[in-house]
């Protein structure tokens, strides 16, 4: 019960994020003018706003935050799947490679002078790459020890970063201005094209990973009493993998590398909802994209008309806030 | 219903584990497995329900051989109560024994009619009805091992595994654990068998015993066969005099003094 009214209001939050940030920007555009012109495109309403608010709203704003929206659920349900599945609250895609392999991928397209479009799906295989790298060097027999995945993941994104690294080192200016933006991350490039790019397999993966709420919870018990109970945990256990895996890789190839949104949202959540994953895994969601617009609102506005990159803001904003909660509520996470 | 185990050997990488272990366990009946530490216990009752794989060996259940089931059809035949452990994370307590029935669960369907009258009669049973809503990280030991023994009764099997139940519980919890273990035994005609380190708790809840000594059946029978004071002496290196008190009846283990050399 409790859990479903937080759920209709993070919904809520989330629809009036929309809409008020939608509004905000070097330009103000009143918030009856934004619902207009949204409208004007369903049903036939009389142009009364300049010519320039219409492509603000249709072509710069919304498709920039409806991938803030995209890629905060998707950043934040692949974290808390994974530190469920792996029962680690430092598990989240990052820390496995993802990150890591997307920026190597995005900066090697760069630098070859290969097209643009090239890079989000190089950048997107990469972190696949990554990820199944590491869990094959985690995997022993037929089992994956949690902390030896940890591990290898932590040294293949060593790795990774130092290829990207020697890739940076050798490149032109212009090229490594390019390559910054995947390693700073950010949501400065939205267009509808990336909205329509990583929107199928970040929407079906967030639904994929609901439907193992129960494994999800079980495994979350222990992995011996899991199997008990009826789990393959092994199975379960790579599915999970490859959705949260297929899930965060899109978001990095469309926004590169944001930081902590895997890790502090799910942890907050889990103190506000509770550790039950079939309310946890769409409280992550909603919440994560409702913190990714709104500090990418900021990071836009801050130092208007520059911007700052989110990943910044994210840390500065979220980082505090998580330890505050953290230092109150130390118990209640369960880890 | 009958649980039929028959020559079971186990390795760890190389070293032996289990040695042509055999055993059998019919409905209402209590196995009591007892040995010294290191002896196989646990490793057998994970042999029994193929969370490791036994080198050869065979499990029957009535006339079914189990090696082929899915982990959901032995979590239908066998319920397991692990030893005392905790969980951290604050699920309710019906959350954790809603946990039993996920073997009956398909992925897209939710909880039917069935299971949450199973939930209910497993509370019920266990007298943790009163605990529903309390959080699983807040309740005590007692409480606790009552939950996971309602989650394993959620499963609805015909065969219960239990891993030294009573660890680390008082001496109060130990006896109400036992106690509630047999009786299901005999109102749920479960066939159980049931680890525990203590010999004068196995002499008084099993009905038969079964001693291992490194990896091998050193005696199995009654309790009064197998609690002969030369058995326990060759096994656990201890002397022991075995009491039968004349006013309860109740069997128990004296240690003298441990043997030397």
């Amino acid at each position: 019960m409790k859990q479903k009214i937080i759920l209709s209001v993070l919904c809520t939050v989330l629809f009036l994020t929309l809409l008020s940030t939608l509004t905000i920007g070097p330009v103000h555009i009143p918030i009856k003018t934004v619902a207009k012109i949204l409208l004007s495109k369903i049903y036939n309403i009389q142009a009364t706003w300049p010519e320039n608010f219409q492509s603000i709203i249709l072509f710069v704003r919304f498709p920039r935050i409806l991938l803030g929206i995209l890629v905060g659920c998707a950043l934040s349900v692949s974290g808390c799947a994974m530190q469920g599945m792996f029962r680690n609250p430092m598990a989240d895609s990052y820390v496995c490679g993802i990150a890591s392999g997307g920026a190597f991928g995005a900066s090697l397209v760069i630098i070859s002078g290969m097209g643009r479009g090239l890079i989000m799906p190089v950048a997107f295989g990469f972190s696949l790459l990554a990820i199944f790298i590491v869990y094959y060097l985690a995997k022993t027999g037929r089992k994956v020890p949690v902390e030896t995945l940890l591990l290898s993941g932590i040294a293949i994104s060593l790795f990774f970063s130092a290829l990207t690294s020697f890739i940076h080192y050798i490149s032109e200016e212009w090229q490594w201005r390019e390559m910054i933006f995947w390693i700073m991350g950010g949501l400065w490039k939205s267009d509808w094209n990336r909205v329509a790019s990583s929107s199928p397999i970040i929407i079906l993966g967030t639904l994929g990973l609901m439907f193992f709420s129960r494994e999800l919870n079980i495994l979350l018990i222990g992995e011996e009493q899991a199997q008990d109970l009826g789990v393959e945990v092994e199975k379960t256990r790579k599915i999970i993998l490859v959705l949260s895996a297929l899930v965060a890789s899109s978001a990095v190839a469309v926004s590169g590398i944001i930081g902590f949104v895997g890790l502090i949202i799910p942890h907050t959540m889990r103190l506000i909802i509770g550790p039950d994953h079939r309310f946890l895994l769409p409280a992550s969601c909603l919440a994560g994209g409702i913190f990714l617009v709104w500090v990418d609102t900021i990071s836009r506005t801050l130092i208007s008309p520059s911007e700052l990159p989110v990943g910044i803001i994210t840390a500065l904003f979220g980082v505090p806030f998580f330890l505050f909660l953290l230092r109150r509520r130390k118990k209640i996470i369960g880890f | 219903m009958k649980l039929k185990v028959s020559h079971l050997n186990f390795s760890y990488d190389d070293v032996e584990a289990l040695e042509d272990v055999s055993l059998d366990v019919e409905s209402t009946q209590i196995l009591g497995i007892i040995g010294p530490n290191g002896s196989g216990k646990t490793t057998l009752l994970k042999c029994i329900n193929r969370k490791l794989r036994p080198r050869y060996g065979t499990i029957l259940i009535d006339t079914k051989n189990i090696s082929n089931f899915s982990r959901k059809e032995i979590a239908r035949n066998i319920g397991v109560v692990p030893q005392v452990s905790s969980i951290s994370f604050s699920f309710l307590v019906s959350d954790i024994v809603s946990m039993g029935r996920y073997a009956y669960l398909s992925r897209f369907g939710r909880e039917t009619e069935k299971d949450l009258s199973a939930v209910k009669s497993s509370l019920e049973l266990t007298g943790t009805a009163h605990l529903s809503n309390r959080f699983i990280n807040e309740i005590s030991g007692g409480e606790y091992q009552r939950v996971i023994i309602a989650r394993a009764l959620a499963q609805e099997s015909k065969i219960l595994l239990l891993d030294e139940p009573t660890l680390h519980l008082d001496i109060n919890h130990q006896i109400e654990i036992l106690e509630l273990v047999r009786s299901l035994a005999r109102k749920r005609n479960l066939a159980v068998i049931m680890v525990l380190h203590d010999l004068n708790l196995s002499a008084r809840f099993a009905d038969r015993l079964l001693l291992l000594n490194k990896g091998r059946v050193y005696k199995a029978g009654s309790v009064e066969e197998v609690l002969q004071p030369e058995n326990i002496e060759k096994v656990f290196r201890i002397k022991v005099k075995i009491i039968r008190d004349t006013e309860t009846n109740i069997l128990s283990v004296l240690p003298v003094s441990v043997m030397k050399g």
